[in-house]
């Protein structure tokens, strides 16, 4: 490396954090003139690293183009949910004319349209998605209190799906066209075609109500292990096969059979060589998983009972409460551009033989 | 060598390099019909459905298919029950039809059969409001196979449209086309789906009443909607790339030196030759409309109340899971069976008629 390639790199770093630091502070200073400085820095900061390099260049892109994307759905649900007939107000016992004035002038609901939204976007930043209709509540503590379980249960189905379906990915690599390899890719066809819905309540009614081997869930008694098996199945099929596919690919590679050649054991092939290479692909899936499990928790939560942002969703959804539907979309689809981002800004670190043009 | 006769062997000259003809015979008719091409030639057509009939998991999901198909248009003329009646008997409606077991029969129905009627069995039993339930799933699996139908259907239409005029006009159209597709794509999909169907079955809801299009339910067309505005640009990015790849074959440049317009070109050129892909991403579209569609309908946003969905079912069977749990498993089953079918088709087709995966 060259001195100026070093120094190109420390730039970048620098940068880099100087974007990072913009955004937090843009997220979290209250005060709008500070907020403004935020922005200059942010939009000098990322200008700078854009025309830096190819890298700085894809990096930016990426990111910009998630906040777009997050802006983008916080428009559309914004104006979708404006677009139904009716106000938040508008019950069947219509309070006074001076109530509901007052109730307008606290919601801005008085003001023009692209107003509100701005007001409301201001608030996003603060974590304030506004007020239930249903119950009066704040959404965002709803958000951020049911939140705590679902993340649980997400996190514990990821985890799973990610090295329970690389081990039997592997086995059936290792172990192709015979009995185990036979025995995995039966199984896995079969849990894809399966929604998680219905493996949900197909384990609630066996495991559950029929042989009595797990508790019904309670609060008192929380028993994670069915909504995890539910949630997980699926990805983790999934993640099967792509670690078998893409393991075969790397078996047959040549810098395999030097390493055979060379006597090296076969588990250290199996693990460093290989397996290390047969991993890129998986990590690509990390940003549609995170996707289906929070989408599959909706249903499994409520299957369960335990409870969760799911649940509220779907409750939301039944009850019409719109601003609560908002807030949890904008709240789930913030998470999952996130989690595409960072799979995929991962996966261009993770593999060298990708160029970012 | 005027007079030259082929029966005849010319003379060998000595010392000659000439070959001679007299050691030489005629071959016989076997000897010549081994020359002949052992087999005929095939088609790309031809060729992929050998494949895919050697392929039994795709014959198998065929074949599944197709019993489904002939049920769910049959079943509804034999069977004398409607999806949304109450069970009825002499024209009495019999309240005590609730909730029975396959093949059980209510009191009333038992009378009459002892008086000697015929009474059609309740092959899967009947829900809390007195309704065959049998009848009901075969209709649930009718709208979700529809629903994939459509929904794929539309996708496809707006995909192929939009995805060969962005790849074949390039340049800056192109750029701005595939931007457009890019910030879609990146929406989270399911999400957005709930979102605008909850928007749209209220909105289209007020607008369609009394119209023709409302027989058809505000939520099956809002999801058709949804589907055909979200879905479309994984098909597009498909198209389009397909089209940059054949639009610098020379064939299609030859085309273009004879004076064929673009219109021509993409519909006699290019569309054949990318044809076999777009039509396995097709068939792998609709299981996952089918499966969104009972997903929807499962948390309650599917198709409206009387009408049934296999999704919708399902959510209905857990109200009473522990004591009628047979009525959670045919709508289970069915959904499953139509998923696995058209998953394991669409891999048939792929390995078939991919011709990136042919040897």
């Amino acid at each position: 490396m060259t001195e100026s390639d070093a120094k190109k790199r420390k730039m970048i770093v620098l940068m880099l954090l100087a974007l990072v630091l913009a955004v937090m502070g843009w997220i979290f200073l209250p005060i709008k003139s500070e907020k403004i400085l935020c922005t200059v820095v942010l939009a000098l900061s990322c200008g700078a690293v854009f025309f830096s390099n190819d890298t700085g260049r894809y990096v930016c892109k990426r990111i910009l183009l998630a906040l777009l994307t997050i802006l983008i759905i916080a428009a559309i649900t914004f104006f979708a949910m404006n677009a139904i007939p009716g106000g938040p107000f508008s019950k069947e016992k219509a309070p006074s004319a001076a109530v509901q004035a007052v109730l307008e002038e606290r919601f801005h609901l008085n003001e023009p349209i692209g107003t509100q939204f701005r007001l409301y976007l201001e608030g996003l930043m603060q974590g304030n998605f506004g007020v239930s209709t249903k119950t009066g509540r704040e959404i965002a503590t709803t958000i951020f209190s049911s939140f705590a379980i679902s993340a649980k249960l997400g996190g514990y189905a990821a985890l799973c799906a990610v090295i329970l379906g690389l081990i039997l990915g592997s086995i059936a690599a290792l172990n192709r066209g015979k009995l185990a390899d036979r025995i995995i890719i039966f199984f896995t066809t079969l849990f894809v075609a399966v929604p998680s819905f219905i493996m949900a309540t197909l384990l609630l009614l066996v495991f559950c109500l029929q042989l009595n081997w797990f508790p019904i869930f309670s609060t008192d008694n929380p028993s994670y292990v069915l909504p995890v098996i539910a949630l997980m199945l699926s990805p983790m099929s999934y993640i099967t096969r792509l670690t078998k596919t893409s393991m075969l690919d790397v078996l047959g590679q040549d810098y395999i059979r030097t390493a055979r050649a060379k006597g090296v054991k076969q588990w250290k092939v199996i693990f460093k060589h290989a397996l290390k290479n047969a991993l890129i692909p998986v990590i690509t899936y990390v940003g549609p998983m995170t996707a289906y499990i929070l989408t599959g928790s909706m249903v499994v939560e409520s299957v369960f009972t335990t409870g969760g942002l799911g649940t509220k969703f779907v409750q939301g959804i039944s009850n019409r409460d719109y601003p609560m539907i908002m807030g949890t979309t904008i709240f789930l689809a913030t998470l999952m551009v996130t989690m595409t981002l960072i799979s995929d800004l991962v996966y261009k670190a993770v593999d060298p033989r990708i160029d970012f043009n | 060598m005027a007079d030259f006769d082929p029966n005849v062997n010319p003379q060998k000259r000595p010392f000659s390099l000439q070959l001679d003809l007299a050691q030489f015979e005629p071959a016989t008719e076997e000897e010549k019909a081994q020359q002949e091409t052992m087999r005929e030639s095939t088609t790309f057509f031809k060729d992929g459905m050998r494949k895919l009939r050697r392929n039994p998991l795709a014959m198998g999901s065929i074949v599944v298919l197709l019993l489904l198909l002939v049920t769910i248009i049959v079943a509804p003329m034999i069977v004398p029950y409607g999806y949304s009646d109450m069970v009825t008997v002499n024209g009495k409606r019999d309240k005590s039809a609730k909730n029975l077991a396959p093949f059980q029969y209510s009191k009333m129905e038992q009378q009459a059969i002892d008086t000697g009627e015929n009474i059609f069995p309740h092959i899967f039993g009947t829900d809390e409001l007195c309704r065959d339930y049998f009848i009901r799933v075969v209709y649930g699996a009718r709208v979700s196979l529809s629903v994939g139908f459509f929904a794929s259907l539309i996708v496809l239409i707006i995909g192929l449209l939009y995805g060969s005029i962005a790849g074949y006009a390039g340049g800056r159209t192109d750029l701005i086309m595939m931007r457009i597709v890019d910030i879609i794509y990146s929406l989270p999909d399911t999400l957005m789906v709930i979102l605008l169907s909850v928007v749209l079955d209220q909105i289209l809801g007020q607008r369609l009443q009394g119209t023709i299009l409302a027989s058809i339910g505000t939520n099956m067309l809002s999801m058709f909607t949804v589907f055909g505005l979200l879905y479309w640009v994984g098909m597009a990015r498909l198209v389009r790339g397909q089209i940059l790849t054949i639009k610098n074959n020379e064939y299609v440049l030859a085309a273009r030196a004879m004076g064929a317009k673009p219109r021509r070109i993409i519909r006699k050129h290019i569309l054949p030759n990318c044809m076999s892909v777009i039509i396995i991403s097709t068939a792998l579209q609709i299981p996952s409309a089918i499966f969104t569609e009972s997903f929807l309908s499962f948390i309650g946003l599917g198709v409206q109340a009387p009408m049934p969905s296999l999704g919708s079912l399902a959510n209905a069977a857990r109200a009473a899971l522990q004591a009628y749990p047979y009525k959670m498993v045919f709508p289970a089953v069915g959904i499953c069976l139509i998923v696995l079918s058209f998953n394991l088709l669409g891999d048939g087709l792929r390995d078939a008629f991919d011709p990136k995966l042919r040897k």
